[in-house]
């Protein structure tokens, strides 16, 4: 009896990922034009901008980022730390790799904040919405990120392109988050403040919200860049360059000195973006 | 009637959150004078006011009073639509035509937010990004002013409220006080006519509160604003009121000028209210003196009368004796020392408290004029069984 029953349903597979691949063929098939575009930008857009970086002198870039760092932060420690740990990263040799991350993560980043802080405010300001993307955004956090990595890989081809839509799907949860939370947590005198000197609903965000909500959502940008970083080594499986591209290469080979040399160039960059963003904060 | 503010018949209702609640027959229900807990056990909605009728003079601060959760605060944010009416009118008039807030489109409700209608909050609701000067041109902002005109504006209301010297500061930097001083001048900025205070003073400490108190009557003297101010504390509405509305569980029990409520409370609710009030400085001199006959002929003083005044000379004169008499105008204060035989005449709007220092500065007794002829005779009797009177009130 038992056994029929298992019987029955295994025979009766729900072809799920049948539908699923079915799915990216139709998209590959009717919107080609469109992601040739998308993916040509994108490429365009990255490795331009990494070009730009790895063009200039090193020295000039350090330089140029710790005087940034204490302008921001006006302490010592932060642009002490920046200035240590881009030397070290010149002088083990993988420079113009971090150059390559740190464009791939800006683009990334940026795309993530254009897309996550208007859902955000969208999310705060109609609770259906909320609720819908809830569970999306679950299922984008905790699907193993090689799942979505192959459909990505058949519409846009090995490259940087599904390495940064791959981060994009795991980063841009957080700005979605941390905006929602921020807007929806204004204190209601604020908003009664605003409307009883008579703001439109527009006024009400850009005057209001937004600038209450700030806090947070800079601290989804934090988490956002970090989430980011986090990606670079299954971006490079892809074919993204950057410090990713040694990593995968010493595992391959098992080299254990490159490994830890890439590592660490991670690590340091994952510190120093940190530091940068938060600098921001301390003014406050 | 000159009404820059007037309520009529207005009902605020809040359904709950569960099923939305019948609202109509809430409103039928709360008309038959059911209370608050039935109403709600009946329908499922809360009642938020019941049949309100209020006018506000042009010029005049009207206090609403109440204990928490009757109503007034709720009654106060239908002026500016932050609650919305389900039945009746708000109107905001301007000496000509009238607009009803309550039924408006959101266009007119917005223009009358931003030039009609300023409001100051209990919890200040100063916005902690912005400097001082930012916070108060929040309203010019919200109306597309030009930086340059709006700094202006702002400098000379903070100004008005001994700001000025914090305009750049740090709101989160400044005391409670100042920060309401900040709401002050935000409300003032905007040079609406119609003033709403939500217990704008009450998060403040007893000092700060009556210094503010006595800066808000000072200011209203220059500006002569429309106020409507909620307050839970019966002094402070006796002391910055011109008119004073005593809420109940959602519904006006009374309303009148401070000197009415205390002299014809209309219930016992409004006898409690009152016990509790410092009646001191409220109690004029006519609700308290023995009238005394247009012809004096009941003023009997030192075992002697009757009396009469002889207008030539402004003497009290009897056939046994004679006083000379001292008028003191409303607001007009007595001179240090007084001859021996000079009776002092006041004013009959003089306070209780007014009253028992002056009865210090004469071995006669008071009495009391209207402008034009002496009404009454208060002597120290009169003055402590006043006293006595409001606190028996209360008991």
């Amino acid at each position: 009896m038992l056994n029929a029953a298992n019987d029955w349903i295994t025979s009766h597979k729900i072809p799920l990922g049948l539908w699923m691949s079915d799915l990216v063929d139709l998209v590959r098939v009717h919107c080609t034009g469109l992601l040739d575009v998308i993916s040509g930008s994108i490429t365009w857009g990255v490795d331009s901008f990494t070009t730009l970086l790895q063009a200039a002198p090193p020295i000039m870039l350090i330089v140029l980022a710790v005087a940034g760092t204490a302008a921001l932060k006006r302490r010592f420690l932060a642009p002490t730390l920046v200035g240590v740990g881009l030397l070290f990263i010149l002088n083990q040799g993988y420079w113009d790799d971090t150059m390559a991350t740190l464009s791939l993560i800006l683009f990334s980043t940026l795309i993530s904040m254009l897309i996550g802080v208007p859902l955000g405010i969208a999310a705060a300001h109609r609770p259906w919405l909320n609720k819908a993307m809830h569970p999306l955004l679950d299922l984008m956090q905790t699907l193993p990120t090689f799942v979505y990595l192959i459909p990505t890989l058949i519409l846009f081809g090995l490259g940087t392109v599904p390495g940064l839509i791959s981060t994009i799907i795991f980063a841009i949860p957080a700005p979605i988050r941390m905006t929602e939370m921020g807007i929806a947590s204004v204190s209601k005198t604020f908003l009664e403040a605003g409307e009883a000197f008579g703001a439109t609903p527009r006024q009400l965000l850009w005057k209001i919200e937004l600038p209450a909500a700030l806090p947070m959502i800079r601290a989804g940008l934090t988490q956002c860049i970090m989430l980011s970083l986090s990606m670079v080594v299954i971006a490079a499986l892809v074919g993204a360059g950057g410090l990713g591209v040694p990593v995968v290469r010493a595992l391959n080979t098992v080299q254990v000195d490159v490994g830890f040399e890439a590592g660490f160039a991670i690590v340091i960059l994952a510190i120093i973006l940190d530091r940068v963003c938060r600098s921001g904060d301390s003014g406050q | 009637m000159n009404s820059a503010l007037s309520f009529r018949h207005v009902d605020i209702m809040f359904p709950s959150r569960k099923g939305g609640g019948l609202v109509d027959k809430a409103i039928v229900l709360a008309r038959e004078g059911k209370s608050r807990a039935e109403i709600l056990e009946a329908t499922g909605v809360v009642l938020g006011v019941s049949d309100a009728n209020l006018e506000v003079e042009r010029g005049k601060i009207s206090v609403l009073m109440g204990l928490s959760g009757s109503g007034k605060s709720t009654l106060l944010r239908a002026a500016n639509r932050l609650n919305k009416t389900v039945n009746g009118e708000v109107l905001i008039g301007n000496g000509v035509a009238h607009v009803d807030i309550a039924s408006c489109n959101d266009d007119t409700l917005r223009d009358l937010r931003k030039t009609r209608i300023a409001m100051v909050f209990q919890q200040f609701a100063i916005l902690p990004w912005r400097s001082v000067r930012e916070n108060v041109g929040l309203g010019l902002e919200l109306r597309d002013i030009a930086p340059a005109i709006r700094r202006e504006m702002v400098d000379e209301k903070l100004e008005l409220v001994g700001l000025d010297k914090w305009a750049d500061a740090n709101v989160k930097d400044l005391s409670g006080g100042m920060q309401q001083r900040v709401g002050l001048a935000r409300a003032f900025a905007t040079d609406a006519d119609i003033l709403l205070m939500d217990e704008p003073f009450s998060a403040l400490d007893p000092l700060i509160r009556r210094k503010l108190q006595d800066e808000l009557m000072m200011l209203q003297k220059k500006l002569k604003k429309t106020i409507l101010f909620v307050s839970h504390d019966i002094d402070e509405a006796m002391k910055i009121g011109n008119q004073i509305t005593i809420m109940k569980e959602g519904r006006i029990v009374q309303t009148g000028t401070p000197q009415e409520i205390v002299a014809t409370p209309a219930n016992d609710y409004v006898r409690d209210f009152i016990s509790h009030m410092n009646p001191l400085p409220i109690l004029s001199a006519d609700s308290f003196m023995k009238p005394l006959a247009p012809d004096l002929s009941n003023l009997n003083l030192a075992g002697s009368g009757p009396y009469r005044l002889e207008a030539a000379t402004g003497k009290l004169v009897s056939d046994t004796r004679n006083f000379s008499t001292l008028f003191l105008a409303e607001g007009q204060p007595a001179p240090q020392t007084l001859a021996e035989d000079c009776i002092l005449c006041v004013h009959q709007t003089t306070s209780l408290s007014e009253m028992a220092a002056l009865s210090q500065q004469s071995p006669w007794p008071l009495l009391v004029h209207n402008g034009s002829s002496i009404i009454g005779l208060c002597d120290e009797r009169s003055i402590i069984s006043a006293v006595v009177q409001v606190s028996q009130d209360a008991a």
